[in-house]
């Protein structure tokens, strides 16, 4: 990003070069400091806080909603909302344990998972875009879709005694200096990678932001506005099953009651990662900080030992309050 | 402006303003008509399945029987849709409708469980006293992040949604707390005149609502924020006033349902209290007929939606469905009244308006 | 009251004089379109020739919008043929007008805010490589755009950090991207200061230097002067003349634009002007300006006359309304009502203050279409109360039939739904929520504009009356017989300020026309 150089004549050219590099960086940064910050905070009070080992544990703890927050990040930059992911992981820890009990091969288990939340996500999607049902009000019914398909499957807990199952969730990899992580971990960043490639180079994910900054403006344009609406929830849909499938690995079972209220902390992660909930502003680097903020507020209450675990939900809320009136307040002196 | 509590314009077709139709096509415009069949095709199911399902009888001077029990158990759904209409017709949403039920059946029962009498009924009253007051600032400090800030309201009201059932836990200190008093059990499980206390109580808040937007101007100021908000402003409607009345009610509303939900078990447990009741409720208040894109509400509809839904509820077990299922119905109706109420909304759409023309002048 | 001026023969064929000899690139002919029952467009014909900036002229309602629209496919055609280079052309969508190289640029910049100035140039249609989008390869293609304009943008930035001078720009830089033939420029110069508008023509010159054809809509005469080759005059829907600027006057063109009336409405009685040497004025304005919408104006208002503002749109006629009504904040001078200073920061204030704002944009600022006619006339008088004060029942009948029947409004049903009237009987409501205030000051902004003419009629009748009872009038109006027909005094206003202002006694339509040609200031020529 460099700055304009123009050489100086009018008093527009005045203008423009008194213009400044782009802030849009500025909230990502300032995630990542605070993250930092509570990590380095805890460092200093709890014994044993600043261990890498606990920083790749807050990966593995949160590999799922890593996941989930980068499907929510398309969704929300394209200027939506999905209520429906924490039902959708629900069901698709169900859909997994159901048919490995069954005796499905554990290969076309994953494909039926991913293939049915795909599924699920893109219906929603062509609600939203075709008959112009609210994002809002469509992700509720895909929300309670999912959570009473997963009852259908069954109401009591299934456990996954599927031997690749089991095996990909205790596997270990080894880093050097004896720590280690899951393959959960490497597949969470790699969709974290994958979708900053889309979002940043390709027509799609340029589109997305399109979408999200001006709908009007980007059908205008002649821009496949229609392909994105459906795509970003077809994509939130995947992410949700793939966070199912990984939160099956971190619990080994299919239960019903599984990720109640995800949704929440999936939106909360991509707020505080920075993300306009507005849509048009945001990276999912952004929402894999968020996530990394949620998870050391966890493991800080957890070391402190005298804090209840409810100050998690109050601290999040406290966060999501303060970025949500920021991004009010820069956007307002924007107009 | 008329005293009940249709819309005025119920029975005009809108083509026609000025002829006056027949009853039978006034009735097929009322926007009405199609919960209440809804309502009635679920209760034939009932019947259909349990011939005896709409049998009411007397035992112990009060009414049992299947339709009592859904009155009694639409009493939360219908508090929390009440407010919910109201802040939906300003263009807005409450998500934190749950949390702040589970707020204030934790400082209900906690209050009664640390009062010197804990079975006392002055000790019930002072404690829900205190955990409603507790809502008008829930309410207040929505209505801030909506109305002086200017937070989209599915955004403001997220905030509270996070972190109220922290805030709920906080209070009971994690612990499910237990109550004993009489009086509190009475909200949800007491009886006058035969009927069940909790659907009174609800009662009583339609009337109120009803009383407090059509004989005031309250209705009609927040039809017009909600219908247009720029012409209601060049109008001089005070529309923060407005809407910050409409969330502190909306929270009131909540609090009153977390009560009784907590009274239904004589206990609170912060963390599923009300739980997903800001869905039931929204989904009650758009079965009813109230656009979620705000301006005219119906209150009648929202009391149906809201019997509705308890109906389901009541229904699928009836007809020998797992009550799981509930759920699957659900997401089906919520489909289906959005693809009811979205070919108008397309269509409405899809007429080429004349060009607003040429906007106004520099600054525009 | 007969002819005040010549009227301009119409004609629907093209001059031939100074006629340049190329095909036209782009060829509308007897274009109609309909909406429900209104036609905005009737017959209508538009000739581009390559190499040529085109000035398309007409006042509000004149069908300049509508026309774009048709020829940029947003709306569809009912009849008429769209020749592209000779080929009959039909577009469904803009995308198709964009690939037969029609790109328009709006008003309100149609970019997107959030991405950068390449991205917004090229989306769509940027080089790629390994199925991804070559970053550099765009941002050099969009540099060398925007070199080729003689415009030094970072391709890099993001455009929301741009001033809207720069954005439109760079829209344009958009459309020539794409190898456009025409490009057409709706209002885009309506909030640049002047060095950004010289950019802007630079950037047209070498636009139609290059052949390609430049529409441009402005409401600045002098800039259509400074720039155009020819013009296209449209008024209510009509093509009245295509013209050379070269060979027009303002005058004329101003004439063209405003027309006359074919009604002829009953002359009102004007005796009622009168003398206020001494009196009080109950709203005075001094020196209130606000950036971007009105130079520092002073107005004085006074009881029992109607104050008519005329002047072309985007004369600062209707941000003048606003910032005595409060709906807009002035950033300079001040107000003083009965000679009380006062700031109107909103305007309930103002309603406080006893002045009443009727919008000239009826369907977005003032009617509430859900609800009923009784509804919307008392909305305002409700809103003053406050809700926990209703007007009572008997008071809100009174109100509402006195009104129905006094503005003569149809169907007289107080409880028929606002949005099944018609404008004329929607205009009527409106003013009844007004008048059930008893404001001092009235302020009506267009209040006759596309409606009937018997509604009209009686909305003009009323004003007289409500003058003559003691009411201060503003009136503000596109149609310069209705101004001077009801007026008092006459202020004529012109890019964005006040440049006379007249008593009301020898004011012909020409004279009017001829101050806002000249565009001379002439406050010598104030009241008394």
């Amino acid at each position: 990003m460099s700055a304009v150089t123009v050489p100086a004549q009018a008093s527009l050219w005045d203008r423009v070069r008194g213009y400044s590099p782009p802030s849009r960086f500025l909230p990502v940064i300032v995630t990542f400091a605070l993250f930092v910050g509570m990590f380095g905070a805890g460092g200093i009070r709890y014994d044993g806080f600043a261990d890498p080992q606990v920083f790749l544990s807050l990966l593995l703890d949160n590999s799922f909603l890593i996941v989930l927050a980068v499907g929510m990040t398309f969704v929300i930059l394209a200027g939506g909302i999905d209520l429906s992911v924490g039902s959708v992981v629900a069901l698709s820890t169900m859909i997994a344990a159901k048919t490995l009990q069954m005796g499905w091969s554990p290969y076309l288990s994953i494909v039926a998972v991913l293939a049915v939340a795909t599924l699920l996500g893109t219906l929603m999607g062509l609600l939203i875009h075709y008959f112009e049902i609210q994002p809002f009000i469509a992700t509720l019914a895909g929300l309670f879709l999912a959570r009473g398909l997963t009852y259908l499957i069954s109401v009591e807990s299934i456990p996954i005694t599927d031997p690749t199952f089991s095996d990909l969730a205790f596997k270990t990899i080894e880093l050097p200096g004896g720590y280690y992580t899951t393959w959960a971990v490497v597949i969470a960043l790699a969709v974290v990678a994958v979708a900053a490639y889309v979002l940043a180079r390709t027509r799609f994910g340029r589109t997305v932001y399109a979408v999200g900054g001006n709908e009007a403006s980007a059908l205008l344009m002649g821009l496949r506005v229609a392909g994105v609406k459906v795509g970003v929830y077809a994509i939130s849909g995947f992410c949700a099953g793939l966070g199912g499938l990984l939160f099956a690995l971190y619990t080994l079972s299919g239960y019903s009651l599984h990720a109640v209220g995800m949704e929440l902390d999936a939106i909360a992660a991509v707020v505080i990662g920075g993300t306009l909930l507005t849509g048009g502003r945001g990276y999912v680097v952004g929402s894999l900080i968020g996530v990394l903020v949620l998870g050391t507020i966890q493991t800080f209450i957890s070391f402190d030992g005298t804090l209840s675990s409810w100050w998690t939900r109050i601290a999040i809320g406290v966060l999501l309050l303060v970025f949500v009136v920021v991004q009010r307040l820069m956007t307002r002196r924007q107009k | 402006m008329t005293d009940t509590l249709t819309p005025p314009e119920a029975g005009r077709p809108a083509a026609v303003p000025s002829s006056r139709p027949g009853v039978v096509a006034r009735a097929l415009a009322n926007p009405l008509l199609w919960p209440l069949l809804a309502l009635v095709a679920l209760l034939v199911v009932n019947v259909v399945a349990t011939p005896s399902f709409l049998d009411v009888r007397i035992q112990d001077g009060h009414l049992y029987g299947n339709v009592i029990d859904i009155a009694r158990n639409s009493a939360p759904v219908l508090l929390v849709a009440l407010g919910m209409t109201l802040v939906i017709a300003t263009r807005g949403i409450d998500l934190s409708v749950g949390a702040i039920a589970a707020i204030a059946g934790a400082v209900a029962c906690t209050r009664i469980v640390g009062a010197g009498d804990e079975g006392a009924a002055t000790t019930a009253i002072m404690a829900c006293t205190i955990a409603l007051a507790m809502c008008v600032l829930l309410g207040l400090w929505n209505g801030f992040l909506v109305s002086v800030i200017g937070i989209q309201p599915i955004i403001a009201t997220l905030v509270l949604m996070v972190a109220g059932r922290g805030l709920a836990m906080l209070v009971t200190d994690g612990q499910i707390t237990t109550v004993h008093n009489e009086t509190f059990s009475d909200l949800a499980s007491g009886y006058v005149l035969g009927l069940p206390v909790a659907f009174l109580i609800a009662l009583a808040m339609v009337g109120l609502t009803a009383v407090l937007t059509r004989r005031t101007a309250l209705g009609m100021l927040i039809e017009a924020v909600g219908i247009n908000p720029e012409a209601s402003r060049l109008a001089g409607v005070r529309s923060r006033t407005i809407i910050w009345t409409v969330y502190v009610f909306g929270a009131v509303c909540a609090g009153l349902a977390g009560l009784i939900i907590a009274a239904n078990t004589n206990s609170v447990n912060a963390n599923s209290l009300g739980l997903w009741i800001e869905l039931d409720a929204i989904l009650a208040v758009v079965i009813g007929g109230t656009a979620l894109t705000g301006g005219r509400f119906s209150l009648l509809g929202t009391v149906v939606g809201a019997l509705f839904i308890t109906t389901l509820a009541r229904t699928i077990p009836n007809i020998g469905i797992p009550s799981e299922a509930n759920y699957l119905f659900k997401a089906i109706v919520v489909v289906a009244v959005c693809l009811i109420q979205s070919p108008r909304a397309r269509s409405a759409f899809r007429v080429r308006r004349p060009a607003r023309a040429v906007s106004k002048g520099a600054h525009s | 009251m007969k002819t005040m001026y010549e009227e301009p023969p119409v004609s629907t064929t093209p001059p031939a004089a100074g006629e340049p000899g190329a095909a036209p690139v782009i060829e509308m002919r007897d274009i109609s379109i309909t909406f429900g029952n209104v036609c905005a467009l009737d017959d209508v014909s538009l000739r581009l020739l390559p190499g040529e900036i085109h000035a398309l002229m007409g006042e509000n309602g004149a069908g300049k919008s509508t026309l774009i629209k048709a020829l940029t496919g947003v709306y569809s055609i009912d009849s008429g043929t769209i020749l592209v280079g000779g080929e009959e052309h039909s577009f469904a969508t803009p995308a198709a007008a964009q690939a037969a190289g029609i790109s328009t640029v709006y008003q309100e910049v149609n970019l997107v805010p959030n991405l950068t100035v390449a991205e917004n140039m090229l989306l769509g249609r940027e080089p790629r490589r390994f199925g991804g989008i070559n970053v550099r390869a765009m941002n050099r293609r969009a540099e060398d755009t925007l070199q080729r304009l003689g415009l030094d943008i970072d391709p890099r930035s993001t455009l929301g950090d741009h001033p809207i001078a720069v954005q439109q720009l760079v829209a344009i830089a958009r459309a020539v991207d794409v190898d456009a033939r025409v490009v057409i420029l709706d209002e885009p110069t309506s909030s640049l200061d002047t060095d950004e508008v010289a950019k802007l023509f630079e950037v047209m010159r070498r636009l139609r230097d290059n052949g390609v054809a430049v529409v441009f809509v402005s409401h600045f005469l002098d800039q259509i002067y400074e720039i155009s080759d020819r013009m296209t005059i449209l008024r209510n829907g009509r093509l009245v003349e295509e013209r050379m600027v070269a060979d027009t006057t303002q005058l004329e063109l101003v004439k063209l634009m405003i027309g006359r009336d074919l009604e002829v409405l009953d002359r009102l009685d004007s005796a009622r002007t009168r003398t206020h040497a001494d009196a009080t004025p109950v709203l005075q304005a001094i020196g209130l300006s606000r950036k971007g919408s009105l130079e520092a104006t002073d107005l004085s208002l006074y009881d029992g006359e109607v104050v008519g503002v005329a002047g072309l749109l985007g004369s600062g006629r209707t941000e003048l309304a606003r910032l005595l009504f409060g709906a807009d904040t002035a950033d300079h001078g001040s107000l003083e009502i009965r000679s009380n200073r006062r700031r109107l920061r909103s305007p309930r204030h103002a309603i406080d203050r006893k002045i009443a704002f009727s919008s000239e944009d009826r369907k977005a600022e003032g009617v509430i279409g859900d609800l009923s006619v009784a509804d919307n006339m008392l909305l305002a008088l409700q809103a003053s109360r406050g809700w926990l004060r209703p007007i009572p029942q008997a008071t809100r009948t009174r109100l509402v039939d006195e009104y129905i029947e006094a503005l003569d409004i149809r169907p007289a049903d107080p409880q028929a739904l606002m949005r099944n009237l018609s404008g004329g009987n929607q205009q009527k409501v409106l003013l009844a929520r007004w008048l059930i205030t008893e404001p001092d000051v009235l302020i009506l902004d267009e209040p006759t504009r596309g409606i009937d003419i018997g509604a009209k009629a009686q909305i003009q009748a009323k004003v007289a009356e409500l003058a003559e009872r003691g009411m201060s009038v503003v009136f503000i109006s596109a149609e310069l017989e209705e101004v001077l027909r009801l007026s008092d005094r006459v202020v004529v206003m012109r890019d964005r300020r006040k440049i006379a202002e007249r008593r009301n006694d020898d004011v012909s339509i020409s004279d009017v026309l001829e101050i806002i040609a000249g565009g001379h200031r002439a406050e010598e020529d104030s009241d008394d």
